[in-house]
């Protein structure tokens, strides 16, 4: 499927900030499942940094704006064309060992309630593959955690979550990854865009899912969201140990400012006609110098 | 030279400055109230000792009587206080602290000497030391440090940095001194050339160490005419306002040359100079004394903040 | 000469007989009058107050601004001894620097089923980021410090290897100083390797390894926590040696493809930066994000070649307590030569035959944490009452992965002045090795000495010293 997207992401701060400096992972993963026809991110005014392709196969560029700032956008836009590989991270070039996603962090660390969900997900299934367990634990983590925006947090851990019942994409991920690091399973945090359906939870385009190791397939996506693996609606850019570790935009701003946020994507069929939806005047707030900035995937 | 180095070094030395100005302003303060009782009287004087060191808000909320003691420790010992004595040193010594390796071993131990002797003060019982022994004390371990960093320290940026900040807090203290005495000490104008107008005066002076000073300059008669010029315009009164801003000007000109570029703050501090080396008392009472004196002091926080601007943020406007 | 114990190796005597390399030093402590000696020690505290080498310990409360106690016996190594040693230490620095090239890139040692997947990669100072990434000269860890302790003659033992930002070398430097400048005729008396070159070849290291982008004279500098930092004093004084700038995270800033520094006359470009804090905390943007200490986009620009970081982030992975098991591994797997340097035999509670064994003989072992460090969290058996054994033994059965534990070492002793004159103390020692263009590393080091009677924590945080450490030139 050929996909279109759009994707503006606008920080406004309430007094201007001194230095402005973000770490942009925005650029569509290389493998067999997309290839991108075009594709720009256009920082505005900020001086761009020397890009490189990380361990994990990740695109990474610096952006950096000498203040004052008071408005910085980015914009994406470009289009891929996609294929259903029903999941499978197929020819994805990185050198990162399956086993470093098996050190949890903060939120996606385990408790007994974590672990005792997953024996459950995986009762009499001793004998099953690796794939049959990873699609029960993704099944449980839909059943478990209801979608419902606007209950959690960016911080949200995957314990808190699992406690509420209910989140959103980010808390279904974390919750599925710490599933799987209970029983052994090298489990990453993937951002992206999914060109929503009728069939699909969430308003936005921006979306997050788990890969999960399995042998003999290597990374296979699940979307625990709507307990599906990916296919060719998804858009995959980046990776890491969770949300934060893996955010495709991370910042930090040298000034005390209130910071106010504005996301929109947009991604459709390319073949069809344009849309666009917005969500928007997320509130987040620094502190002080040098606080950090993190957008949050709010699907 | 780095620029947090350079900032380092420049409060250094304002800090410096600024704990003798306390300390001479205690001993202001502590003359005055041996004056007798006249308008406002001793309360009066007192706040305006504090209001000149900046610091009467915080007494206030601390203190509720202005009683001297009270004052005294205020002023030199209290850390909730940050001009006191105390608290100038000890922020003097941590910024020494932190650029350690760009002071002479001399600078350094005269410094860190005055703070640890200042520690065993603090723990002696107060009755034990006199108000004009702490004043002393303060005003010699400043020169002392002052003499290590002239005969020792290399003269480099990190210099000149010292000196612009010596020069910008010693024109601010002294115009602080002077206006206390002019506007906030004398009950009211009608006071000015009586008796108490001249006692003042000449605590003033000895304040700033230069009642002789003066005699020896001007011969005899104390007129307020006569000590504005010697305080604002003389130019070799090294506490006068003119001699504060030659050299701040003198270090920033030091540190362009050093740097190959010309600064905004040179041009700023040139303009004040300028105006100060044209200026005659007459202009200056004409404007009104402490009316200058607030000017002044605006004009003279205009350059700290270009210098600021100019070297210690590291991107230059 | 306080009577000696047999079960130590005593460095000075054999028997009653003073070693030769003692010889001079044994008729200088003789001769030295009682008051001349109490005299010495008082100037030389004074030495170290008044250039300011002080020491803080995180949550001892006290004064922020203690001295190390400072012992003026040196200890001394002969010429022939050190030879060995400075072998075996850099070889042991070579295998390091392999193992952290391998585990980042090819995983060769892993492959080969000598060294368990999941210790390297499931492990905190695993650092995923800088996977694929090759720095220049493919050095990871610069500064590599090799705890030694010595039990015989000819027998040493590392005890652990630091790989990240091994501290104290101040000590070493400082040391040498107050020595000659306290005691010219000592000097005169025997020929003591100088240690001084020290500054200079570590310059000459970072240098050394300047990354791709640089062009012409690297600038280094340092980069401290800050003058709150226990070591701060050690980070400015290596800075004003090397002649380079000492950074705070809030001086750099990330532009385009480069670090620059905040100075008097505009940005500056920094090359290499020698830093003195943990990875955690060098970029927000690419690890904790809460970080003040460190600068935005570091970690960008260290990947695209724009700047060096030493020690490179990760380097932590290879002097972890489990991974030091290895070393002989690595030194017959990487450079194929036999170990010079021994381990200490270490059980590994994590294995559970290992673990039954420690928890029967608790009482003889030394436990310690596998992450810890500092002489924290430590156990040493023989001197320890039944009650913290106990509370070992229930921590070990409750995470016995986090524990390992070795013998209780017979550490040598060194004459140490003591109130009532000479008396042995335990000792052990840290050299420093440099690792660039070339391996190197100047002959001494830095001794502690556990001062209380019978102890052997050398720990400063722990009642330790420090002492002078002389190789004797050829």
């Amino acid at each position: 499927m050929k996909l279109a997207v759009r994707h503006v992401t606008r920080y406004g701060f309430d007094t201007p900030v001194r230095r402005l400096v973000q770490s942009l992972r925005l650029w569509p993963s290389q493998f067999e499942g997309q290839t991108v026809l075009d594709w720009t991110v256009d920082t505005g005014s900020a001086i761009d940094g020397a890009g490189f392709r990380d361990g994990a196969g990740d695109w990474t560029q610096t952006a950096s704006l000498r203040g004052p700032v008071e408005v910085q956008e980015i914009t994406v836009t470009g289009t891929v064309e996609t294929s259903d590989l029903a999941g499978v991270l197929r020819g994805h070039r990185e050198r990162v060992p399956p086993s470093a996603y098996l050190t949890a962090t903060r939120s996606t660390a385990g408790t007994a309630e974590l672990r005792a969900l997953a024996a459950d997900a995986l009762e009499g299934m001793d004998g099953a593959t690796v794939l049959d367990r990873a699609h029960a634990l993704c099944r449980a983590v839909n059943e478990a955690i209801e979608f419902v925006p606007n209950e959690t947090e960016p911080h949200t851990t995957a314990a808190e979550a699992l406690a509420g019942g209910q989140g959103v994409c980010q808390d279904h991920t974390h919750v599925l990854i710490a599933l799987a690091h209970a029983v052994d399973i090298p489990a990453r945090y993937v951002t992206g865009y999914l060109m929503s359906t009728e069939d699909s939870v969430g308003a936005e385009a921006s979306h997050a899912w788990a890969e999960l190791w399995v042998d003999g397939l290597g990374w296979v996506g699940f979307d625990a969201a709507n307990a599906c693996c990916p296919n060719d609606a998804y858009i995959r850019l980046g990776s890491g140990f969770d949300a934060g570790d893996a955010a495709p935009i991370r910042g930090v701003v040298d000034g005390a400012a209130t910071e106010t946020l504005d996301v929109s994507v947009g991604v459709v069929d390319g073949a069809r006609q344009s849309q666009s939806q917005s969500g928007g005047g997320q509130e987040q707030s620094q502190s002080s110098d040098g606080a950090s900035q993190s957008q949050r995937q709010q699907q | 030279m780095l620029s947090r180095t350079a900032s380092h070094l420049y409060w250094m030395a304002r800090y410096i400055e600024r704990a003798e100005t306390t300390a001479r302003l205690l001993q202001v303060g502590a003359r005055n109230a041996l004056l007798p009782d006249i308008g406002g009287g001793y309360r009066n004087d007192w706040d305006a000792i504090l209001r000149a060191s900046g610091s009467l808000e915080t007494f206030r909320e601390k203190y509720s009587e202005p009683k001297q003691r009270n004052i005294e420790t205020f002023l030199f010992f209290d850390t909730d206080n940050p001009a006191s004595v105390y608290s100038c040193i000890a922020s003097a010594r941590e910024n020494a602290r932190v650029v350690r390796t760009a002071l002479t071993s001399q600078t350094w131990d005269a410094l860190n000497t005055a703070y640890q002797e200042l520690r065993e003060m603090r723990r002696t019982e107060r009755s034990k030391m006199s108000l004009t022994d702490l004043a002393e004390w303060t005003t010699n371990v400043c020169a002392l440090v002052r003499g290590a960093i002239d005969n020792t320290q290399l003269r480099n940026d990190g210099y000149h940095f010292m000196g612009v900040g010596f020069s910008i807090e010693r024109a601010d203290n002294t115009a602080r001194l002077l206006d206390v005495k002019y506007y906030v000490l004398l009950p009211s104008l009608s006071y000015v050339g009586s008796g108490l107008d001249q006692t003042q005066w000449v605590t003033l002076l000895r304040s700033m160490s230069a009642h002789r000073a003066y005699n020896w300059t001007y011969r005899g008669e104390i007129t307020a005419g006569r000590i504005a010029h010697f305080l604002i315009l003389n130019r070799q009164f090294p506490r006068s306002l003119l001699t504060a801003v030659q050299g701040t000007c003198d270090h920033l000109d030091h540190l362009a040359r050093g740097y190959k570029r010309p600064s905004q703050a040179q041009s700023t501090a040139r303009a004040l100079l300028a105006e100060l080396a044209e200026a005659q008392v007459e202009d200056i009472f004409d404007e009104g004394l402490h009316e200058f004196l607030t000017r002044f002091m605006g004009l003279n926080a205009g350059i700290a903040h270009v210098v600021q601007d100019t070297y210690l943020t590291g991107e230059p406007a | 000469m306080a009577q000696d114990d047999p079960t130590y190796f005593n460095e000075m005597l054999t028997g009653s007989d003073v070693r030769a390399a003692y010889e001079n030093l044994g008729r200088w402590q003789a001769e030295m009058p009682a008051d001349l000696r109490s005299l010495k020690q008082s100037e030389a505290e004074q030495l170290f107050r008044r250039v300011g080498i002080t020491f803080a310990v995180y949550g001892e409360g006290g004064d922020p601004e203690r001295l190390i106690p400072f012992d003026m016996f040196p200890r001394v190594f002969t010429s022939e001894e050190w030879r060995k040693l400075d072998r075996g230490i850099r070889q042991r620095a070579a295998a390091l620097n392999a193992f952290l090239a391998d585990v980042y890139d090819r995983r060769e040692i892993i492959r080969a089923g000598v060294i368990p997947e999941h210790l390297v990669t499931h492990n905190e100072a695993f650092e995923k980021a800088v996977v694929g990434m090759r720095p220049p000269k493919n050095v990871w860890s610069h500064i590599v410090g090799i705890d030694l302790v010595r039990t015989g003659r000819d027998q040493f033992y590392v005890l652990e290897d630091n790989c990240r930002t091994p501290s104290g070398v101040s000590y070493m430097l400082q040391n040498r100083e107050i020595m000659m400048r306290m005691f010219p005729q000592l000097f005169v008396e025997n020929r003591i390797a100088p240690v001084d070159g020290y500054a200079g070849l570590l310059r000459k290291t970072l240098a050394s390894v300047a990354p791709p982008k640089c062009e012409g004279d690297p600038n280094v500098v340092i980069l401290t926590p800050g003058q709150f930092n226990s070591a701060y004093y050690e980070h400015s004084f290596l800075a004003d040696l090397m002649g380079v700038e000492l950074v705070e995270g809030q001086d750099l800033f990330v532009e385009g493809d480069f670090v620059w520094m905040k100075t008097t006359e505009g940005p500056q470009k920094v090359d290499v930066i020698y830093r003195r804090i943990d990875d955690a905390f060098l970029d927000p943007l690419c690890f904790r994000p809460d970080s003040m200490l460190g600068v935005p986009g570091l970690m960008n620009v260290y990947r695209s070649g724009g700047v060096s970081i030493c020690s490179a982030p990760g380097a932590g992975v290879a002097d972890d307590k489990a991974i030091y098991t290895f070393v002989p591994e690595m030194v017959r797997f990487y450079l194929g030569e036999a170990p010079i340097l021994e381990n200490v035999p270490t059980w590994q509670c994590a294995k559970r035959d290992d673990c039954k064994y420690v928890l029967e003989n608790l009482s003889e072992l030394v436990v310690k944490e596998v992450h810890g460090s500092g002489g924290y969290g430590m156990l040493v058996g023989p001197k320890a009452d039944k009650a913290t054994i106990e509370l070992f033994r229930a921590k070990i059965e409750a995470r016995p992965e986090n524990y390992i534990a070795q013998p209780t070492l017979a550490l040598s002793t060194v004459p140490t002045f003591v109130e009532e004159g000479v008396a042995p103390r335990h000792v052990d020692l840290r050299p420093y090795c440099l690792v660039g263009e070339k391996i190197e590393l100047v002959p001494g080091g830095l001794t502690r000495v556990a001062l209380k009677e019978g102890s052997l924590v050398v720990n400063s945080s722990q009642g330790g010293g420090v002492k002078d450490t002389w190789v004797l030139a050829e």
